[in-house]
Formats: C-alpha cells, structure tokens, sequence
C-alpha cells in the first residue's frame, strides 16, 4: 500500500463568538495515502469545510482557531510552522478547490493570469514559460482551445469551465495533497460525471491525494476508495467505501444512505432523519446523534462513544456497535 | 469600447445644454437686475441706457441665443459689477482654487484608501475602531466650524497658523486640511466597508490558498476589485469638493472661485454666477463621464456587456 | 450576549431618540424655553462670557454675541429653524424622490436609464452652488433655503428607492399581479410601495442630518436664512470675526448641529440594523 501522506490527529477547531464558543471540529482523526481520494461526508454544517481550512490554516481570524491536534503532512506538523513557513506549503504543496465556481474566481483578472500567478510565486517562472505552462495545465484538465481561454475573463466561461479553470488553478503547481470542497454541487449533473471521471484521470496520472468532500453518496461511491462520515464536528465512521456501503456501522450512515430516494424503490415515502442537527454551541453531554438515533439508549445519552475498529480499517463511534 | 464612448459622450452635451438653459432662465427669473444697480436718483433714460448696455432690453430668448454664441466663442460675458470679462476674473480665480483642490484631492484620497484599507483588514481594533469614531465625527460636525475650530486653536491660541490668506506653505495648512474634511469620512468608510465585503468573497480565500503572501492578496486582489465602490462616488465626491471650496475659501479668505462665486452673488453679478454654474456642470458631467469609461476599463464585464 | 453588549446596544438608540426628542420639544416650545427674544440686542451687554468663565453671569448661560444677544435663546430658536427647514425639505424629497424611484425601478428600460442618470447629475452637482444660483435670482430666504435643498436632495432617495423597487419588481408576487392584469399604478402603490417603506423609513432618517448640516452652510455663507432669525449656521458665521475675543459665539452652535447630526445617523443605522439587515455597512 502505498504511504500515509496525511495524517490527522485530535483536530479541534472552534469558532470564539460573541453569542458563545462554536465547536465546528471537536475531536477529528484521519488519514490519507498517497494517490487515494478519501471522501468527507455529512449534513451541511457538520465540520467538512472548516476542517478542510484547518488544514490550511485558512480559518477566519479572529473568530476561527485551531485549539489542539495535529496536522502531520509528510512526516511535518503543519500546525507548528510559522505562518511563513505555512504559506510556502499552500498551493504548492497543498490546495484546494472551492465550492462555487461563480464566485470563486477573481473577475477583474484574466484566466491567465489567475493560473499564471501561481506558477510565478511558487515555481519562480517567468514570461514566455508561465504562457506555456499555463497552457499545459489547462489541457490537463481537459479545456479545448487554451490559448484563446488565456485571454478571456471568469465571466465569459459556463460554470462547469470555471471549476475547470479552478481545477487547473489547483493542479498548476503539482500539489501532493488536493482537497475538493464539493467542487460538483454546482454543476449540472452530466457535468459533474465528466468532471469527476476527469479527477479520477489527473489521479492516475500525478499520484495526487484527494480529500474530496461532500454530502452525497453517489458521489462517494463514483470518486472514493476510503470515506469518513461527519456529524456534528465528529467522524462517527470511516471505511473503505465499499464495505461501508455493503456494511453501515453507525446508526447515521444508514439513515443518510435511506435518505438517497432510489429509483427503483417506488411508492415508498421518502426517508428522511428526524430533528437537526444539534447546536454546535450548546452541545449535549453523550452521543450527539442520540436525539435522532432510532437505536439509542440511556448510555448514549450520557456518554460520548470511544472509536472502535470493529474491522481492519473500519472505524466506528457507536455503543451499539460491538 | 468606442462605441460606448461616444454614446456617453453625446448625453454629455445634451444635459450640458439642458443644463445651459435651466441656468440661463433662472438666474433672470427674479427680475431686471439694473434695478440693483442704480440709485435712487437715476432717471429713467440713465437706467434705459444701463439696460442696453448689458445687453438686458432685448427679450429673452433673444438673449440666450447670444449668450449661446458668444459661449461657443468662449466668451462668458462681463462681469456687471467689475465690467471685466468674466473669463479674465476666472482665469485670476481658478488657479487659486487647483492650488487648494488638487492637493486635498490627492492626499485625501491617498490617507482615505490607506486608513480604509487598513480598518478592514485590521477589524474591530483599536485602529478600526479609532477609524469609525473619526468618520462618524467627520460626517456629523459641520466643515465649516470645525474649520473655525481649528483657527481657535491653531491660530488664536497657539498663534501656529495664519487664520487667512494665500501664501506660503503655513498659508495651506489649515485650507486644506479643511477641503480634505469635505471628502475624507465618506470615502474612508466607503473604502472600508468595500474591503470588508470583498475580503469576504471567495476569491480572496482561494487568493490565499494559492499561498500568495498576504500583502499581494490584499493591494493586488482586494483592491482592484474594491476601487470601482469608489469611483461610482467619485461624482458625489466632486460635488463635495466643489462644496468644500465655497466654503474653505470662504473661511480663509482665499481669492478662489469658491469666494467668487459667494462675493457674485451678493453683488447680485449674474453673468459671474452664471459662468461658474456653467463650469462646474461642465466639470460635473465630465466627472461623470470619465467614472463611466473608468468602470468600463476596470471591470471588463461592462465593456463587454453594456454599450 | 454580554450585558455590556446589551446595554451599549439600547444606548444607541435611546439617546438619539432622546437628542431628536429634546430638539422636537425645543422647536416647538422655543418661546417658553428661551430666557430672551432672539433679537433681543443689549448693547452693554455684548461679548459677555459663558457662565462658567470669568466675567460670565447666570444671565446668559451661553454667553452673549457681538450685539449683545443671548446666545442660549437663539440657539433654542435655532432649534425651530432647523427643525422647520429640514422636515419641509425632507417632507418634499422623499416624496418626489420616491415617487420617481418606484417608478423608475418599476417601468425599467429606457425610462429607467434616463432617469437613473438625470439622478446622477444631480446627485454630483454640487448643492452648495446651486443654493448660491438660487440665492441670486429668488433672494435669500426661508423657501429660496427649501427650493435650494429639495432642487437636488430628491435624487438619493429616488436612486435608493429604484433598488429596492428593481429588487422587488423582479419578485413573483408582483408577476402574479401583472399575469392578473393589474395595472401598473396600482401595482406600484398597493405592491412596491409597502415593500419600500423600511428603506424609505431609514432614508429619512439619515436625511435630517444631511439638511440640517445643508441649510447651516448655506446660512453660514448668508445665503440662508437671513437675519435676524437666528440659525446655527449663521450664529457660527456671526463669531468668525471675534474668535479672539469671544470664542464662544462660533462653538456652540457647531456642537449643536454635531449632536443633533450624529443623533440622526445613529438613529438611521439602527433603523437599518433592525429593519433590513441586508443593508448593513458598517
């Protein structure tokens, strides 16, 4: 197999507000190999995100913090840098796609230019190369003509090009760690398919780790090979995908599954869980799914689960989980 | 680009005209201005001769084609008080005012992107507050007794600073500080909260995960795309110049077009009003317009899109 | 939220409102309130100090002017003029402005372009010089002052107005009534306009500010209210010759004016903060 590069340990990050102390992500660890994409799924708002922006150390300051754990990527705790060093690992090292391609990309500068600031900041390149690398970055991702795209602005590309561009902006500087924050949400369907099978491609190619979040499952089970499942600043499960489809553990990872409407189960009302998510301000002493958890009992309430590994490589936080 | 241009460039001058004529018509509405002229014993035929001389006896619309003509040739008239063509007591008054304006313009905008700049991205300290204060201060308390204000202290008190007067250096210190006022709160705050805004958006996130250093993400990102909010108030920001000037000059005494324009008007000279209005709609429009080819450049969206 | 957050947070609308209503009261009662009449001159008594200085009385408060006038009392009529001149010209402005606005947001297209940008001549023209303009041909006085700040004051609110009417037009409520066949008159008055009345509600009060600081430099200059009727404006300008002497005469009427100003602002941001918080700027 091939080697960890990413491993994190007891993340915490919080969020100190006026109304109270937000605990986004309490308590986070995984880890990542080489040229594998690992999934994150969860509800909106359970921790994807902000754990993805620790570990860039991208949180908004002042609120945002990260109060404890480590972020080991290549043997290095990226939480012990100093914000020069740190800086050196972003884009380079480390990037990440965004979320919306509408409004991810500066408007005022060209594609070109975009893409070509990258490369001159981290790979020292200068004129007529920085054209020529920025076009082979565009056709890496697949982008007919990239030599008109060079000249053109964000607001003259369909969505599916910009996160394309977005793409390319990303893997300029061969990154050894990509991480994809929902990059397909807002891309019509057959789009999303094209993009991904191209992901999958650059993968193969450049050996690149992808973290790849997102809050559906057929995604997951189309881009990952191992996936970890959030809820309320938690990871309740992870496995390899598909034993955690043939196998869900956690009572959460089976009602989110029964919550995808299948075609080919008609008549039937669709399954939703019951009750929100809970306040990640005020949280409640035991398990955090325990209001919604159709299986719960009393220790549940009053005790947060220990992680367990029940199989090789297949982790859960549940009491009812042996 | 051209075409846009040109389209602009057209509605110019005909709000110019528009603008020519509303001036025109205004400034005799409140009747024969002889009657301000003489005294109480000049006869009849003195004060038909005064009229003919100034061009009054002819009617209105008469008078305005005239005027019209001799603005085409640059003549704005004479004054009716001083009997000297206007355009030569502009050209005395004008550069008295560029010397107060263009400095105040500059530095002004200079001090108000750097202090709004740094407020947004230094929020909620003690610097961002001290910001707030001064452009909440600067926006309630009149320009002209804070002017005041600072000849008691500065000139009264302390005998730092001339209280009026052209001269050297110390002669600027206060005017321009005081024409500075006129334009500094408003363009702070609104640089401020454009950076705020724009700092927020996603595209500085993903400046930073680029790992670009932090000075580029904020002069070369943020701002470029944070100027155009100024700019859209560039034309409100002139008339506040314009304002600045009556009053500054007024306060010190400064031989601009600002007290021109006030001493004009008690002096009841119409044709001097009238010149200055006119100037200043033209300086307005051209404002304007130039804030209209200034967005088109910077944001290519609307050059591609609007016409 | 803490209890100083609490309390800082009512503070700032409770003493605006408070400032507002004591200016309210003093304009109405002004005769009641001021010791003397405005016009009032005591020769022996000029250029007396305030209270609390030495060579000041408890005859005049404020101090006196170079004509012997009590300060005190014309700054409380000051109050009425103020007030007076800044309702009438909000009163005016707000309901052009916003007739206009509505309009032009509604209608769209070519009427709404034409008239966006007769609203941004006006609103970069600079008042001052049209309320000279004015001045010169109408003469100084209480409706040339009006004239002068409604001429180019109902451009804000028309511009304002036309976004929020923009906005609005585009909703699907309005749709329903056009696809119903309403007509367009009734649409901006029983649709849009209930919907534009929170901004408008902010708008004016941010505008009692602005007038009043308009009018005192007009009548700074002397081309506002003309004397005897004192305004803040022109009691600032009154002092400006004996700042040696008696700097009393030009500062309280500048303080006056920063009160009242910032009691307006603050009050319209509080507005905005609670009634649309999509507009917040600070």
């Amino acid at each position: 197999m091939s080697k960890i590069i990413l491993q994190v340990e007891d993340l915490h990050s919080f969020f100190f507000t006026r109304r109270g102390v937000v605990k986004a992500v309490d308590g986070v660890s995984f880890y990542v190999r080489e040229g594998e994409t690992f999934g994150l799924v969860g509800e909106s708002a359970c921790g994807k995100t902000v754990t993805a922006l620790s570990i860039l150390r991208l949180l908004p300051e002042p609120a945002g913090r990260i109060v404890e754990g480590k972020v080991i990527l290549d043997g290095t705790n990226l939480l012990e840098l100093d914000k020069e060093e740190m800086r050196k690992y972003r884009g380079r090292i480390i990037s990440m796609i965004l979320q919306d391609p509408m409004t991810s990309l500066n408007p005022v500068y060209t594609i070109g230019d975009q893409i070509g600031e990258a490369m001159r900041l981290h790979q020292g390149l200068q004129g007529e190369m920085v054209e020529q690398e920025v076009i082979s970055a565009l056709r890496l991702l697949n982008i007919p003509s990239p030599e008109t795209l060079l000249r053109q602005y964000p607001f003259q590309l369909s969505g599916g090009m910009r996160q394309r561009v977005a793409g390319a902006i990303a893997m300029s500087c061969h990154p050894r760690l990509l991480i994809a924050d929902e990059p397909t949400t807002a891309l019509d369907a057959t789009i999303q398919a094209q993009y991904m099978a191209l992901f999958k491609d650059i993968q193969k190619k450049t050996n690149v780790a992808i973290i790849y979040i997102t809050h559906d499952f057929g995604v997951i089970a189309q881009m990952c090979h191992r996936v970890a499942v959030m809820y309320a600043g938690k990871i309740v499960e992870t496995a390899m995908t598909r034993e955690i489809f043939k196998t869900p553990k956690h009572p959460y990872t089976s009602a989110l599954m029964n919550s995808v409407p299948r075609l080919d189960h008609k008549d039937e009302r669709l399954y939703s869980i019951k009750g929100q998510p809970p306040s990640l301000r005020d949280l409640p002493p035991g398990c955090r799914f325990f209001p919604r958890c159709p299986v719960a009992e009393d220790i549940c309430r009053q005790q947060e689960p220990a992680e367990k590994e029940i199989t090789e490589g297949h982790f859960v936080s549940c009491w009812k989980v042996k | 680009m051209t075409r846009f241009i040109v389209v602009r460039l057209f509605q110019m001058i005909l709000a110019l005209f528009g603008i020519i004529v509303i001036v025109f018509f205004l400034v005799r509405i409140s009747g024969n201005p002889v009657l301000f002229m003489i005294s109480p014993l000049s006869t009849q035929s003195e004060v038909e001769v005064l009229q003919k001389q100034l061009g009054l006896d002819k009617s209105y619309t008469e008078q305005f084609w005239i005027y019209l003509k001799d603005l085409a040739h640059g003549d704005l008239g004479e004054s009716f008080v001083k009997r000297i063509p206007v355009t030569e007591m502009l050209g005395n008054a004008l550069p008295n005012t560029l010397k107060l304006g263009i400095p105040s313009l500059v530095l002004g905008t200079v001090i108000a992107i750097a202090l709004g700049v740094l407020a947004a991205t230094r929020r909620d300290s003690i610097f961002d507050n001290g910001v707030k204060f001064l452009a909440i201060l600067g926006q309630a308390l009149p320009g002209f007794w804070l002017a005041i204000m600072a000849v008691l202290v500065f000139s009264v008190h302390f005998q730092l600073l001339p209280a009026a007067g052209m001269g050297g250096i110390e002669y600027y210190i206060l005017p321009v500080g005081t024409m500075m006022f006129f334009m500094l709160p408003g363009m702070m705050r609104l640089v401020r909260s454009t950076m705020l805004d724009v700092l927020d958006s996603e595209y500085i996130k993903l400046a930073r995960i680029k790992g670009l250093p932090e000075r580029i993400v904020i002069w070369k990102h943020a701002l470029r795309n944070a100027v155009t909010a100024p700019m859209t108030v560039a034309g409100m920001m002139l008339a506040g110049l314009v304002t600045g000037a009556v009053i500054t000059e007024n306060i010190f005494n400064w031989p601009g077009m600002g007290k021109l324009a006030v001493e004009s008007a008690f002096g009841r000279d119409f044709p001097v009003v009238q010149a200055i209005t006119i100037i200043v709609a033209v300086m307005v429009l051209g404002m304007n317009f130039l804030v209209d080819i200034a967005y088109a450049w910077v944001d290519p969206q609307i050059r591609y899109e609007r016409t | 939220m803490t209890r100083w957050g609490r309390i800082s947070r009512d503070l700032v609308m409770i003493l605006p409102v408070t400032v507002l209503a004591v200016l309210i009261f003093t304009a109405i009662f002004a005769d009641v309130l001021a010791p003397y009449p405005y016009d009032k001159t005591a020769l022996p008594e000029r250029l007396t100090p305030p209270a609390w200085c030495e060579g000041g009385s408890t005859k005049h408060l404020l101090g006196t002017d170079t004509l012997g006038r009590d300060i005190l009392s014309r700054a409380i009529y000051g109050a009425r003029v103020s007030l007076s001149v800044s309702l009438l010209a909000i009163a005016i402005t707000a309901i052009v402005g916003t007739a206009l606005g509505i309009f032009s947001g509604y209608m769209g297209g070519r009427t709404d372009a034409f008239i966006m940008r007769v609203v941004d001549v006006a609103l970069s023209f600079p008042a001052l010089l049209l309320a000279i303009l004015l001045a010169v041909s109408l003469g100084p006085g209480f409706f040339t002052v009006i004239f002068a700040l409604s001429a180019l004051g109902w451009a804000g609110y028309a511009r304002i107005i036309r976004g929020e009417a923009l906005r609005i037009s585009t909703s699907d409520f309005v749709a329903q009534a056009q696809v119903i066949g309403v007509s367009p008159g009734r649409i901006m008055l029983r649709h849009i306009f209930p919907n534009i009345l929170n901004i408008l509600i902010v708008g004016i009060t941010l505008s009692v500010g602005a007038m009043i600081l308009a009018e005192s430099a007009m009548s700074y200059l002397g081309i506002g209210i003309p004397p005897p009727v004192p305004s803040w404006g022109s009691m600032v300008a009154d002092g400006r010759n004996s700042l040696d002497s008696a700097w009393w005469i030009s500062t309280f009427p500048g303080i006056l004016i920063g009160m009242v100003v910032m009691s307006g602002n603050f009050l319209g941001d509080w507005l905005r903060d609670r009634l649309d918080p999509r507009l917040r700027q600070l």
